[in-house]
């Protein structure tokens, strides 16, 4: 028995039953870790030792009859949340030797339920990024074919879930950063309700976007980490104060009574043929479930990516100003005057989309310019919710594709950020109207590459995604084709 | 062009960055096409339209005015890349 490839649910019976610990399974990922990270480069920094002393301690707490939901699983955790002691980058040169004094709520939640932490994952600097390209400390590899991105931001998470480096992981999402690594890697991933989940302890690129969720191998596993990580927390001041309902109650196989809506503006020109083949596929199972079609219209879709990328540049180049050589990270000690070494500090610390994207989000804010950019900005904002108020009065949850096309071959699109800033225009609408928004396996390219379904549904309606993406799981049968 | 390499130098500026000469060119050519691509937003009526900026009816959160525990000022320095143990130490200003 391979206890690497195994998801979270099928290893919680065999640790109930005894037929393994927390510290032989930890082992055997530390195993696949050592046998194939060298080709995938998923993490970041490795917790060893660290994750044998909390498998060790997670056995002790399962002998006593404390069994958390995540008792003795082994997670990686995206390298943007604090790790209370263990370093902290963001995928950054600025926070090369940052160590977090505390921990993350989300992580807290993980280490309260038992998990045991192996490591922190890659990502695209402070993640901004669609592919996981924009590195500091390398780039991961799609574990489905090496030559390929793994998707971005969440890209180590996806890499590690998907080369069994782990057994589920926790990303980020501000404008797909779950959805698309989870799509190109063959996993689920779901980025909650904006609030759902606490941000604390999440290191800030765009407030008003961002949102953690789980990467994992199958939609149980996703519900299971969902309802571990969610609820309010006061140390996060924009956290809603809901129930947390029981997400895995919501995975039964019938699909009846409830409209899904087809979004005709997520199928126009420039989406790969064979991703929107394996897209209406989806949508066919599903209406074998029980589900009933209906065509539904988001006409300012087509403004997401523009609005997207001045709201959320705007909203890092205040985010960012922290990075200022004092109090954390990197430091110019060349520098001797304040100004020369703030600038010297972070000009060395920031790579160039980050930089980019500071310069982008400074000029939108600057005098003369508030008006013409962020102002138009967050009134397209406006409209694209409105858009969504009126699919909602219409159906219970929109099926779309997550990318426009599978995953791109490494440095393709390298010297052309916009054309990267296009490959969002599917996912970035769901984070600028802070909804639910799900990537669920529908298919395999010809050339070997996983294709996902997005699922979105209205705020805190994650069971009616959990419900779809179950029973379209519940119909497919994907071989995976991942060969490491 | 939306945007010249003057403009580049200045926001960089705000923003506390440095910039060689090479990164300025290159910038301003990417800035130019990003904004031209962003003017797509020119085509809207937002007449009327209120700016959204949190997509959720959230409200101040308040709480009770109470003492927490908090970090330590030794945990707080820890990470300081320069500090003398009481405080950060930072280039003289005045």
């Amino acid at each position: 028995m391979k206890l690497h490839t195994l998801t979270i649910h099928a290893l919680q019976e065999l640790l109930a039953r005894g037929e393994t610990s927390s510290l032989e399974l930890t082992r055997a990922v530390l195993a696949r870790i050592d046998a194939v990270e060298g080709k995938v480069n998923a993490y970041i920094t490795l917790d060893r030792t660290g994750a044998l002393a909390q498998a060790e301690a997670a056995d002790v707490r399962r002998r006593q009859g404390e069994v958390g939901g995540l008792c003795g699983i082994p997670l990686s955790i995206k390298d943007v949340l604090c790790t209370k002691g263990l370093r902290t980058t963001a995928g950054s040169r600025i926070l090369e030797p940052f160590i977090p004094p505390y921990d993350a709520t989300v992580v807290e939640k993980l280490r309260a339920a038992g998990a045991v932490i192996l490591g922190k994952t890659s990502m695209d600097e402070f993640a901004m990024g669609s592919a996981n390209e924009n590195c500091a400390y390398g780039v991961p590899k799609n574990p489905w074919n090496l030559a390929h991105v793994c998707g971005g931001s969440s890209g180590g998470s996806a890499a590690s879930v998907a080369a069994d480096e782990c057994t589920a992981s926790l990303g980020s999402d501000t404008g797909g950063s779950i959805r698309q690594p989870a799509s190109h890697c063959g996993l689920v991933g779901i980025k909650p309700t904006y609030g759902r989940v606490s941000r604390f302890g999440l290191l800030a690129y765009a407030s008003s976007l961002d949102q953690v969720g789980p990467l994992t191998k199958d939609v149980r596993d996703a519900a299971i980490m969902l309802g571990a990580i969610s609820g309010y927390d006061p140390r996060d001041s924009t956290s809603v104060n809901q129930p947390v309902p029981d997400y895995t109650a919501a995975l039964i196989p019938e699909f009846n009574g409830l409209t899904i809506g087809i979004p005709k503006e997520y199928f126009g020109a420039g989406l790969d043929p064979e991703v929107e083949q394996a897209v209406r596929h989806g949508i066919s199972l599903l209406t074998e479930a029980g589900a009933k079609t209906v065509e539904i219209s988001l006409p300012h879709t087509e403004y997401g990516v523009a609005a997207y990328y001045i709201i959320a540049p705007a909203e890092a180049s205040s985010n960012l100003a922290r990075y200022d050589g004092i109090r954390y990270g990197f430091r110019d000690h060349d520098r001797h005057e304040l100004l020369e070494m703030y600038k010297h500090s972070r000009s060395k610390g920031f790579g160039a989309e980050v930089k980019r994207r500071i310069i982008i989000g400074t000029y939108a804010l600057s005098s003369g310019y508030y008006d013409a950019y962020y102002k138009k900005a967050s009134q397209a904002r406006t409209l694209i919710i409105e858009d969504y108020a009126r699919a909602f009065a219409q159906c219970d949850l929109l099926v779309s594709p997550v990318t426009p096309a599978p995953a791109w071959k490494i440095g393709e699109k390298a010297d052309d950020p916009l054309s990267v800033y296009l490959s969002d225009i599917l996912t970035i609408c769901t984070n600028l109207a802070g909804l639910p928004g799900m990537s669920v396996p529908c298919g395999i390219s010809s050339g070997g590459l996983p294709i996902g379904l997005q699922l979105q549904a209205s705020h805190f309606a994650e069971e009616k995604i959990f419900r779809a993406a179950y029973a379209l799981e519940q119909r497919l049968d994907l071989k995976n084709s991942c060969q490491l | 062009m939306k945007i010249t390499p003057e403009e580049v130098r200045y926001v960089a500026r705000l923003a506390r960055l440095s910039l060689s000469e090479a990164e300025v060119a290159e910038t301003t050519l990417q800035l130019d096409g990003i904004l031209s691509y962003v003017e797509k937003l020119g085509e809207l009526d937002t007449t009327g339209v209120l700016p959204t900026t949190h997509a959720l009816d959230i409200r101040n959160a308040f709480r009770a005015d109470e003492l927490h525990k908090s970090l330590t000022q030794h945990e707080a320095l820890a990470n300081g890349p320069l500090q003398n143990g009481e405080a950060f130490v930072v280039p003289r200003v005045i």
